[in-house]
């Protein structure tokens, strides 16, 4: 079968490489380009654990060949904090609310509130429950990660 | 899984991609490589079952990148949504809301917003899924499907297009290009009622009802679609006949719901439950749709 060429922005940087159709955007992100932020729990849709930006779209990466974002600009993770290292508002929030235990799930989330806060800056709280329900979480029965998303809108609507 | 000295694994079995980038080169490229090609929407339900190797195709023609198939507008009195068209693009559309209410009120009911960032409704309605809401509410409401190939156009009605579980009238060489719904005027109301065990999951059963009343509040029209009851979506024609004409103020709605779903003759059954707990759910489901429906009609 027949590899391509596939070439977009990620994090602000082009990244292209030849690529079997079949390999998900997730596994581009991470095994091409080494950002192992984005991370994998189902790989089939479901928990929410490989979720990215693509051209500002809270998506699955595993629900996206990597041939089909051609020329898109997709944001993960680490492209969430400044350079410096300086959390965004919504990773500090996770931070000072208890909004992660064992963390695996957490870039998922943070990509989810992250899109979610911006395009609905004052959530009414079933809104924030129905904008987190795409993302699993197992370690932190969700009343961090909810308390999380209320402080980061606080503060991101406070500016 | 196979797994490569690389360090890279990957679900799917190997496939060709194709992204044409005109809907004549995608029906050529059906014709040419027959039954071995799949075409790739947005891949919510098609990638899951790739990576579950539940399927496998040889090769698969993606239509994102054909901007015909995008768009939300009235043409002839209908409400016209471009097969390629994302379920976020239709939740969040003005034309629909006041086009096609019954539409947009089932999307947000589809997955999550992840999911609806991706998924199209020319996706969904040809993947045909009983459980899924945008085939119901086509269904439902007479939506007429506008399908191309190398062969030429042509326009399916929704009541002759699910043949069957994930089976439609389209042809292996046909493209769903896109839905057209008609807009009701009047009193009308609409509603979409369902259960599932988590947000976002596929419904247990569920009811989608559209009515108008004339001005002596008696049921001028009526469509009732019903989700996950049979192998296909399935519309509920001998309760929509009984109620027509009637008066509201004499129908229960414990009887639309019952009436709805006494034809039914193939309702699933699986761990999430069993045939009678789903014939009992779609009943209570067909009754509050009704009523809230009819609460709307009769308020407009």
């Amino acid at each position: 079968m027949a590899e391509q060429l596939v070439t977009m922005r990620v994090n602000g940087e082009q990244r292209s490489a030849t690529v079997e159709p079949r390999l998900t955007l997730a596994d581009f992100l991470r095994e091409r380009c080494h950002l192992t932020g984005t991370h994998l729990g189902c790989e089939h849709g479901v928990c929410g654990a490989c979720t990215v930006l693509v051209d500002g779209a809270a998506v699955r990466s595993c629900l996206m060949f990597a041939v089909q974002a051609e020329d898109a600009e997709v944001t993960t993770i680490e492209g969430i904090g400044s350079p410096d290292g300086e959390l965004s508002t919504v990773q500090a929030a996770f931070r000072d609310c208890h909004g992660l235990q064992c963390g695996y799930c957490t870039p998922g989330f943070v990509i989810s509130v992250t899109a979610l806060l911006r395009d609905n800056p004052h959530p009414e709280e079933h809104e924030i429950r129905e904008g987190l329900s795409g993302n699993l979480c197992r370690c932190t029965g969700y009343q961090g990660i909810l308390k999380a998303v209320r402080q980061a809108a606080a503060e991101l609507s406070a500016r | 899984m196979q797994y490569r000295s690389d360090g890279t694994s990957m679900k799917p079995a190997p496939f060709d991609y194709h992204a044409p980038q005109s809907l004549e080169e995608a029906a050529a490229l059906l014709t040419e490589l027959g039954d071995g090609a799949k075409l790739l929407g947005g891949g919510q339900s098609l990638i899951p079952m790739l990576a579950l190797r539940l399927t496998v195709f040889d090769h698969l023609v993606d239509l994102g990148r054909i901007a015909e198939l995008r768009g939300i507008e009235r043409r002839n009195g209908s409400l016209w949504i471009g097969a390629g068209t994302t379920e976020a693009a239709v939740g969040r559309s003005p034309e629909v809301a006041a086009g096609a209410p019954l539409l947009a009120r089932a999307t947000p009911l589809i997955g999550h917003f992840q999911i609806r960032n991706r998924g199209t409704i020319g996706g969904s309605i040809a993947h045909a899924d009983p459980s899924a809401e945008y085939p119901a509410v086509a269904l439902a409401l007479d939506a007429q499907l506008e399908a191309f190939s190398s062969r030429g156009r042509r326009t399916i009605p929704a009541a002759q297009f699910f043949t069957g579980l994930w089976s439609t009238e389209l042809a292996d060489d046909e493209i769903l290009t896109a839905i057209s719904f008609p807009v009701w005027s009047g009193r009308c109301g609409f509603a979409v009622e369902e259960i599932a065990r988590r947000h976002g999951d596929f419904a247990i059963a569920g009811a989608v009802v559209g009515l108008e009343l004339d001005g002596d509040d008696r049921i001028r029209r009526c469509a009732i679609g019903l989700i996950g009851l049979g192998s296909t979506p399935e519309r509920a024609r001998t309760a929509e006949a009984e109620v027509v004409g009637k008066a509201l103020v004499d129908i229960d709605p414990a009887d639309v719901g019952h009436q709805a779903v006494s034809a039914l003759d193939a309702i699933p059954a699986d761990l999430h439950g069993s045939s009678e707990y789903r014939t009992r759910v779609g009943a209570v489901m067909v009754e509050r749709a009704w009523r809230s429906a009819s609460e709307e009609a009769r308020s407009g």
